[in-house]
C-alpha cells in the first residue's frame, strides 16, 4: 500500500464531495437543527428516567450525560462518513456500477468507504464534544496524559467497531440486493448505546456485549472518562475492534467472489 | 409485497425499541414513581410497538425518489391523485407486516407470560380505529412535507427533523403520563400524543380519555387535510417536468 497515494486520493474525495454537498445549504441547516433537537430529546428522555431516581444502573445523571456525549460524537461520525458511503454500496450493486470501482487501481474497500462525506455530521460531532467538555467540568474530571490516551484509544476502537458493523451489513447487499431494512435494524440496536449498559437486564446485557458489541461502543469509553474502567475491559475492546476490522475486511473480499454485475 | 418477506421481517424487528425502553423502565423500577405496575407498563410498550407498526409512514421517501427520477410527471396525468397510490402501498404493507408483528408479540408473551391479556371487542375495534386515525395524521403530515419536493429537492431532511419530536413526544420511548408537568401542560394540544400514546393506552387498558382522544385525532385530520390540498394545488402549479 502506498500511503502517500491514498492520502492524495482522499484529498480529492474530500474536495469533490464537499463541493457537491455544499450545494444543498439549507439542507445542512435543517440537519443541524435536527441534531440539536435530537440531543435535547435524548437528554429530556434521560431526565424522565432520573426524575425520581438518583441512579440508573449505578450511573448518576451527570455521568449518564457522558454517554450521551460520546453517542452524539459517534452518531455524527456515522452521519458524516458511514451512512452516505455505505448506502452508496447498495446503489453500486443494484445498478452494477461496482464494476467501475473494482476496475480502479485502488483498494475497493477504501474507495467505497471514504468516497463521500456529509458535512452536516461535523456539526453533530462538535455538539458531542461540547457536551463532553461540559461533562468534564460538572464531573470534575482532571485531565492528564494517561486519561487522554486511554479515552482516545477507546473512542477510536468504538469507531472501528461501528464502522465494521456498518460495513458488514452493507456488504451483505451483494447477496440480498436490498439492505435498507437491515440498516434500520442496526440503527435501532445502536439506539441502545445512548444508555448505560448496566441499566438493562442481564440477558440483554449479554446479547449486547457478545453478539452485537454495542456495549463496547459507548459504555467503555464513558467508564474511562469517569476513571472506573479496568484495564482488561480496555484491552478487550481493543481486541474486539481488531477482530471486527479484520473480519469485515475478510468478509468483503469473500463477498466480492460472489459479485456478478447487473445485466444491462 | 409478499416478495419482500425478509425485508418486512427486518422492518418489524427494527421497531423493537419500545421493548428496550421497557427493559430500562422495569429493570430500574422507574415505573413505581408514576404508579403504573410492571404488567401494565409491559402491555403499554407492547401496544406502542403494535401501534407504531401499523402507523409508520414513509411517503416522503417514496415521493422524493419518484420526483427526483421524474416519475411524477406520468402520475400527474392520471385522473387520480398520486398520493392514493402511496396510500394503497402503505395499507398493503401494513397487512403483510401483521403476521410478523404477531410473531414478535408471541415471543414477548413467552418472556412475559404474566402480561397476557385479551382486550374486549369494543376496545379492540376502538383502538384499531384510533391506530388508523394516527396513521392518517402521520400520512397527511408527511404528504405535506413531501409536497415541499416541488420547491426543494430534498424534502426528506425536513421529515427527519419532524421525526425527532414524533420520536420523543409520541410516547414510543416513555408513556406521556411520565412526562414532567411542564411538558404535560401543552403536549395534549399537539398531535404527538395521539400518534402512539393514546391508541396504545386504549389498547392496553391503561387510563385514557377515549372520546377526547378520538375527537382530537379527528380534529387534527380536519386541520391537516385542507392544508395538504392547498399545498398540493400550489405545488402542482409550480411543477415543471424535466428531461425529454
Amino acid at each position: 500500500m502506498n500511503l502517500k497515494k491514498y492520502l492524495e486520493v482522499y484529498k480529492k474525495f474530500l474536495h469533490t464531495s464537499l463541493a457537491s454537498e455544499l450545494e444543498y445549504k439549507t439542507n445542512i441547516l435543517v440537519d443541524l437543527i435536527t441534531a440539536i433537537l435530537s440531543l435535547i430529546g435524548s437528554i429530556f428522555l434521560l431526565s424522565i428516567f432520573f426524575q425520581n431516581n438518583g441512579y440508573i444502573g449505578g450511573w448518576k445523571f451527570e455521568q449518564a450525560l457522558i454517554i450521551q456525549g460520546i453517542y452524539t460524537i459517534l452518531n455524527g461520525i456515522t452521519n458524516t462518513w458511514f451512512n452516505p458511503n455505505l448506502t452508496e454500496i447498495v446503489k453500486h450493486i443494484r445498478e452494477g456500477t461496482l464494476d467501475f470501482v473494482l476496475l480502479k487501481p485502488i483498494d475497493s474497500q477504501f474507495f467505497i468507504s471514504l468516497k463521500k462525506i456529509n458535512p452536516s455530521g461535523f456539526l453533530e460531532i462538535m455538539l458531542g464534544f461540547f457536551l463532553l467538555f461540559f461533562c468534564i467540568r460538572i464531573n470534575q474530571i482532571n485531565l492528564n496524559l494517561s486519561f487522554l490516551t486511554l479515552s482516545l484509544i477507546t473512542i477510536s476502537c468504538s469507531i472501528c467497531i461501528l464502522y465494521s458493523l456498518w460495513f458488514f451489513i452493507s456488504t451483505t447487499t451483494i447477496w440480498f440486493v436490498k439492505t435498507w431494512n437491515a440498516i434500520e435494524v442496526l440503527r435501532s440496536f445502536l439506539y441502545i448505546g445512548r444508555f448505560p449498559l448496566n441499566s438493562f437486564s442481564f440477558s440483554l446485557r449479554v446479547f449486547f456485549s457478545i453478539f452485537i458489541p454495542i456495549a463496547f461502543i459507548t459504555t467503555i469509553p464513558s467508564e474511562v472518562f469517569l476513571g472506573l474502567s479496568q484495564l482488561w475491559k480496555i484491552l478487550l475492546e481493543v481486541i474486539v475492534a481488531a477482530v471486527f476490522l479484520i473480519t469485515s475486511r475478510k468478509f468483503w473480499l469473500f463477498a466480492l467472489k460472489f459479485y456478478s454485475s447487473a445485466s444491462s | 409485497m409478499l416478495e419482500y418477506r425478509v425485508e418486512i421481517a427486518l422492518w418489524a424487528i427494527s421497531g423493537i425499541i419500545p421493548f428496550f425502553m421497557l427493559n430500562i423502565w422495569t429493570n430500574n423500577n422507574l415505573n413505581e414513581s408514576i404508579n403504573i405496575s410492571d404488567v401494565m407498563l409491559s402491555r403499554y410498550f407492547l401496544c406502542a410497538f403494535f401501534v407504531r407498526q401499523f402507523s409508520v409512514v414513509w411517503v416522503v421517501f417514496s415521493f422524493e425518489e419518484d420526483s427526483l427520477m421524474g416519475k411524477v410527471s406520468p402520475y400527474l396525468i392520471q385522473p387520480l391523485n398520486p398520493f392514493f397510490r402511496y396510500f394503497a402501498q402503505h395499507l398493503a404493507e401494513q397487512i403483510t407486516r401483521f403476521p410478523f408483528a404477531l410473531i414478535i408479540a408471541f415471543f414477548f408473551f413467552i418472556f412475559n407470560p404474566e402480561s397476557i391479556w385479551i382486550p374486549n371487542l369494543g376496545i379492540l375495534l376502538l383502538s384499531i380505529l384510533s391506530t388508523f386515525l394516527s396513521f392518517l395524521i402521520q400520512f397527511l403530515i408527511q404528504s405535506i412535507v413531501a409536497c415541499l419536493c416541488f420547491w426543494t429537492e430534498k424534502a426528506s431532511s425536513i421529515e427527519r427533523l419532524l421525526f425527532i419530536p414524533t420520536l420523543f413526544l409520541s410516547g414510543l420511548l416513555a408513556p406521556v403520563v411520565s412526562f414532567p408537568a411542564y411538558v404535560k401542560s401543552w403536549i395534549y394540544l399537539t398531535p404527538f400524543p395521539y400518534l402512539i400514546d393514546f391508541p396504545a393506552n386504549l389498547l392496553s387498558g391503561n387510563e385514557t380519555n377515549v372520546s377526547g382522544g378520538l375527537s382530537m385525532q379527528i380534529l387534527w385530520i380536519f386541520l391537516l387535510f385542507p392544508l395538504f390540498k392547498k399545498i398540493w394545488f400550489e405545488g402542482t402549479k409550480k411543477y415543471t417536468a424535466m428531461g425529454s
